[in-house]
């Protein structure tokens, strides 16, 4: 059998030996890279993100691979967005002013409010394992790319930073923080998107790039 | 509730794990890899790597260390020990690191904090404060692996820290580092009630009561351990069981 071949797109900011070799370790074939071809002739495309998503879009755009992106979603190719990259596939971002996203998916990044908590302090950014539960409505994470994995189960989460999708029907998991619900994994068709970082999440992290390969 | 993160620090020298006493007296563990794998496997949380010669001879072992690691350990991975520039946190990063602890370069000039917090993020600088008591209330920050007095008062730096940027505070109290003695209470007490960073209570812990009662009543976000887990007097698990037990919230990990 062949291995699952996936392509991380490489845009100069953060950590990819990670992702790489959290993929490779789940039996993926990966090139890391910038190359349009070989991004667009890759059956399954990852677009990490580390920061803060004015700089990452305007790093996307200067290497021309928003059109990139835009163009994988459009073929069916399953494209994984993590943590910034998950907050790009949506329309817009709040963070230092308005700035377009990639617009895959409807809806918004704003800031985590901590106003809406408990007396309790809230410290953003928000760092550290939280328990994925199933988004409101939501029964079961069979046929997701979340498939291996059982609510309330954790996962590692670093952002100040929140995805809003406008709907609710592309929500797969969310987790709670304090008294906010952050949206975890969203997914819209072939494009799917995570806040937390799979490639940290120990295990159930692995599952859930394992559920990415065999989409 | 925020769980309360599990950490094993891993102190490095040359290619060897060691412990010492009062971070003094080193003795060598074994592969610094081996014991990684065996603590991610256990569900620890995160991994601190700390080289804790390279200030001393101005150099830093840790890429290859770190490097080998990312191969199988998947949770965050800190790193620390002689980073003198952004170039030297840039390299690590590439090797695989999420985080980079600074200690004796940012006491020497405390605008590194801001250079790596302003390229990198906040949550990407860890300041490391070796922490020794003066007098009840007062402790003053070391920094060569607590060989050098720097005549910071510990509160104060650490203030100061998290003004320039720094994203958590990794304490180590060098009074009770490799002594199984407990956690220095009063000192993570007064850290994490000045600042609203996250705060790692670092140094002492003989036994899982031992980070029960810090947890309780020092309230870090985190517990860094090692001495417990080098000599396999417990295991991650039994540690986490344990605070499970006392009703601290942590992550529901199986191992791996």
């Amino acid at each position: 059998m062949s291995l699952p071949e996936v392509a991380v797109i490489d845009y100069g900011v953060g950590n990819l030996l990670s992702v790489r070799r959290a993929l490779e370790h789940c039996g993926a074939r990966v090139t890391v890279t910038a190359e349009h071809r070989a991004i667009l002739s890759a059956p399954r495309v990852v677009l990490p993100g580390v920061g803060a998503f004015a700089d990452g879009m305007a790093e996307l755009r200067r290497r021309g691979l928003d059109q990139v992106a835009r163009e994988v979603a459009s073929r069916g190719v399953s494209l994984l967005g993590i943590c910034l990259g998950m907050q790009m596939l949506l329309g817009e971002s709040e963070e230092f002013g308005l700035t377009q996203g990639l617009g895959l998916i409807p809806g918004r990044v704003v800031a985590m409010n901590c106003a809406a908590c408990d007396g309790r302090r809230l410290k953003i950014p928000h760092i550290g394992w939280s328990a994925l539960i199933l988004a409101k409505g939501r029964r079961r994470w069979a046929g997701s790319f979340l498939q291996q994995v059982r609510p309330a189960e954790a996962v590692y989460f670093v952002h100040s930073f929140t995805a809003q999708p406008s709907d609710p029907g592309h929500r797969i998991a969310d987790c709670l923080y304090g008294d906010l619900t952050i949206s975890a994994a969203v997914a819209r068709e072939n494009v799917v998107g995570c806040q937390f970082h799979p490639e940290k999440s120990g295990e159930v992290g692995l599952k859930v790039l394992r559920g990415f390969l065999r989409q | 509730m925020r769980n309360v993160r599990l950490i094993a620090r891993l102190d490095v020298k040359g290619p060897n794990l060691i412990k010492g006493i009062h971070l003094e007296g080193l003795r060598v563990i074994g592969s610094p890899n081996e014991h990684a794998l065996r603590y991610y496997q256990q569900g620890a949380d995160e991994l601190i790597y700390m080289d804790c010669v390279a200030s001393l001879y101005g150099r830093n072992s840790l890429r290859e260390i770190v490097q080998s690691a990312a191969q199988d350990v998947f949770v965050p991975v800190t790193v620390g020990g002689g980073v003198r520039c952004v170039e030297d946190v840039t390299e690590l990063l590439r090797c695989g690191a999420d985080k980079v602890a600074v200690n004796t370069a940012a006491v020497a000039r405390p605008q590194l904090i801001s250079d790596i917090a302003r390229r990198f993020g906040s949550q990407c600088v860890v300041l490391s404060i070796e922490a020794k008591q003066l007098s009840p209330g007062r402790w003053e920050a070391y920094t060569d692996n607590g060989r050098q007095r720097t005549g910071l008062d510990v509160i104060e730096w650490v203030r100061r820290g998290v003004e320039l940027g720094a994203g958590e505070i990794l304490l180590t109290s060098v009074d009770r580092e490799g002594t199984r003695r407990g956690f220095d209470i009063p000192l993570v007490r007064a850290v994490t009630a000045e600042v609203s960073v996250p705060v790692i209570a670092s140094g002492g812990m003989g036994k899982a009561e031992d980070l029960v009662e810090v947890v309780r009543q020092g309230e870090p976000d985190a517990v860094a351990m090692a001495d417990i887990l080098h000599y396999q007097r417990s295991t991650m698990q039994e540690v986490r069981r344990a605070a499970q037990a006392a009703g601290i919230a942590v992550r529901a990990c199986e191992p791996a």
